[in-house]
């Protein structure tokens, strides 16, 4: 996928403007935020589920290259084909190629953030495949050409009507007119009409929540049931995701389900847990005749390398950006790239670099809201500033910034000279704000300024004001 | 939190002022002496210090970061504590400054020995001095916001309500979105003006459905943010440093009112 995140200023401004994103954003609070909580309360054991969460990931980090081969034979002892790739360049063509020699004219596909990253829908597209989002949130986008704007509900900058209207145009032919004002009627129209799709594909995509490198296996979690159809109808059931799903045991991937239902939507678990494990068997009643698994590798192994390894323990649960008020202030478009929020403030910056998504890990208070909530202690908001340190000490920060930053931290490694230069700006201002308490224009201060007022000093700085007495001067 | 064992009756305290008290609000560092006092500390306030460096650390600069740690480190290492009216810095030297000289022993050792000693104000009030009881009188309606490093670093919670549940004539009420970052964020608030006032209208929003006339909190750079953020939307509520009502300091103007 072709990143935009440089656009990010504008588009949250935009999206700062735009009410529809800003209604459905309002209700976070009371709804993924509220619903969470009520789950995790029931859950007295919740935080120590967090800490095995996070130890589960690590070790499966730390031996990454080890659970990998070990998945690898088990996938190929079921009889499936496990196939690598480096970067999502590799990971289209060996998407197109099974597709190709599947003799594909119509894909379905579940979900699959790894999948959007490689850009699989456009490269099947351009070969003249029919690609069909089966994820409602996903099908949804697809019809109106946008893009997620959230990793678990992918239209939630949409309204209902929108919706609605969405489907009025695009079902013309197949459903005609009907009643679209709630949620079960689009439910049951996209139903029926993706039913057909399921029955016609030839190949079915998938992504994975988790890899069980004792068994092979492949755990999908959703809750429209799309997942199950996507995988077990098709003659070739394709999975596209990175590297770092992988899960050393059954054991493994089941408590990490607990943190990834409760964390993502608040559900204890989800509608539907599916695990695929390599193609049908003789005396299975269904399921594919082919069974491939794409590893993408896409920059995980430099991450695994260095000093952002911690993000490779995330889970894609959401919770960061649904208790993000910087994503609930603009949504996820503004963020450019497949991940929004916080773990995309981290993961996007390093897989398109930048100099492309500089705002990203600066558009974030260091609230730590997101680290208290995921489910797999990620320490976002370290990994955030870690990449401010990458951005300054590769000369993007801004010259004006630097100048400005190098000159203020001198003056206070310097207190004598620090207080004596404080004193008479700040005497100034005083003055100049004394009548209001408060002063509307400042120059030089138009980050500020613009949409507050700049509240006086209340007197003399407090060094001049505070008494040198031997004691004090150390 | 559970107060600690045996600190010493009458310790000494190094207050760290903090850069925004010491510029704009000094009323909050005496408000914080007086405490202190009052709790039966012996309190230092060293001229050599300025700030506890978090813009720098904040924008990626960690050689300057390290230079004020340092200097910050030096200056309050002799007292039995370091105590701030600020969950904001005393986080950074709590949390920060040991993981900013990871590669430097000799100076890791100081900073964890530095922030092992290391209080936010009313944190330190309850949980070390075991202060049960205030003598200030705010004849007011009052929502508390919780400053983000405070709560989620420091703990800094539960503290700050009983103090101020023991101020007379003062009614405090529980904002919906207390927990939520108000959108000051350092430079972040000038960085992203647009969506950091829409974060502040959020939480103003949460402040007038309680009916509060007065915004507490333990931060200046959130009450800076919010107080102006109000003050340009014409709102009249007052707003004050938690500090100050504590120490009975609160008959003097709110935080970009008027002199009186």
């Amino acid at each position: 996928m072709k990143p935009e995140s440089h656009a990010f200023k504008r588009r949250a401004a935009e999206a700062l403007r735009y009410q529809p994103l800003q209604d459905a954003l309002a209700q976070f609070e009371d709804g993924w935020v509220a619903k969470r909580r009520t789950v995790v309360e029931r859950l007295p054991e919740f935080e120590q589920l967090r800490a095995q969460g996070a130890a589960i990931r690590d070790e499966a980090l730390r031996n990454l290259d080890l659970y990998l081969e070990q998945y690898e034979s088990a996938v190929q002892r079921n009889g499936g084909q496990v196939h690598w790739a480096r970067d999502a360049g590799e990971a289209q063509e060996i998407v197109r190629r099974i597709c190709r020699e599947a003799g594909a004219r119509t894909v379905t596909r579940g979900k699959s953030m790894a999948g959007e990253e490689i850009g699989v829908t456009e490269a099947l597209q351009a070969d003249g495949i029919r690609v069909v989002d089966t994820d409602l949130g996903e099908y949804i986008i697809q019809l109106a050409e946008q893009r997620p704007s959230h990793i678990v509900f992918p239209c939630v900058h949409l309204t209902g009507r929108e919706v609605a209207e969405l489907f009025r145009r695009h079902h013309a032919g197949k459903t005609g007119e009907r009643d679209r004002s709630t949620v079960s009627a689009i439910v049951q129209e996209a139903r029926e009409v993706l039913r057909e799709e399921f029955f016609a594909a030839e190949v079915g995509i998938t992504g994975a929540n988790f890899l069980v490198a004792e068994t092979g296996s492949n755990f999908i979690v959703t809750n429209e049931g799309n997942g199950d159809l996507t995988c077990t109808l098709p003659r070739v059931h394709v999975v596209t995701t990175g590297i770092e799903r992988v899960v050393p045991t059954l054991e493994d991937a089941s408590t990490l389900l607990r943190l990834l239902g409760r964390s993502a939507t608040g559900q204890e678990i989800t509608a539907y847990t599916t695990l695929s494990t390599g193609p049908r068997r003789s005396d299975d009643p269904d399921g594919p005749d082919e069974y491939h698994v794409v590893l993408v590798d896409n920059g995980r192994s430099r991450m695994l390398a260095g000093e952002f390894r911690e993000m490779l323990r995330c889970i894609r649960c959401g919770a960061c950006m649904n208790h993000c008020p910087v994503y609930r202030s603009i949504g996820g478009h503004p963020y450019g790239w497949v991940y929004p929020g916080p773990m995309g403030a981290v993961l996007t910056p390093l897989h398109v670099g930048l100099k492309e998504a500089g705002d990203l890990p600066n558009a974030c208070t260091m609230n730590g809201h997101c680290a208290q909530v995921c489910p797999v202690q990620i320490p976002l908001p370290s990994l955030i500033r870690k990449l401010r340190g990458r951005q300054f000490a590769a000369g993007l920060t801004p010259r004006t910034t630097v100048l400005g930053l190098r000159a203020w931290a001198f003056t206070a490694r310097h207190p004598t000279l620090y207080h004596a230069l404080t004193r008479w700006p700040i005497a100034l201002l005083r003055r100049l704000g004394r009548r209001r308490g408060r002063l509307r224009r400042l120059p030089l201060a138009g980050g500020w300024i613009s949409q507050r007022d700049f509240p006086a000093p209340a007197g003399k700085t407090f060094f001049s004001q505070w008494p040198r007495r031997g004691e004090d001067e150390r | 939190m559970s107060p600690q064992s045996d600190p010493p009756r009458s310790p000494t305290v190094g207050l760290f002022v903090t850069c925004l008290a010491d510029l704009f609000r000094p009323s909050v560092a005496f408000a914080s002496i007086r405490l202190l006092e009052h709790a039966g500390c012996r309190v230092s306030v060293p001229r050599a210090q300025t700030c506890c460096g978090q813009p720098a650390l904040n924008s990626g600069d960690f050689e300057s970061a390290r230079g004020i740690a340092r200097q910050v480190i030096g200056a309050f290492e002799d007292f039995d504590y370091v105590v701030a009216p600020s969950g904001s810095c005393m986080a950074t030297v709590c949390k920060d400054y040991p993981d900013l000289f990871a590669d430097d022993p000799p100076w890791r050792q100081r900073a964890e020995a530095l922030a092992a000693r290391t209080f936010e104000l009313l944190a330190f009030l309850v949980d070390v001095m075991a202060v049960t009881d205030v003598e200030a009188r705010l004849p007011a309606k009052a929502a508390y916001h919780d400053s983000c490093s405070g709560l989620r670093s420091l703990g800094v919670k539960e503290q700050a309500r009983r103090l101020l549940g023991r101020v007379s004539d003062l009614e405090l009420v529980e904002m919906s979105n207390a927990e939520v970052c108000c959108g000051f964020g350092g430079t972040f608030c000038v960085k992203y003006p647009e969506i950091s006032a829409k974060m502040a209208d959020d939480k103003i929003h949460g402040l007038e459905t309680t009916g509060a006339d007065v915004l507490l909190g333990g931060d200046l750079g959130c009450l800076l943010h919010l107080a102006g953020r109000m003050k340009r939307l014409g709102k009249a509520t007052r707003v004050y440093h938690t500090a100050e009502v504590l120490a009975d300091m609160a008959d003097a103007a709110g935080i970009g009112d008027p002199e009186r």
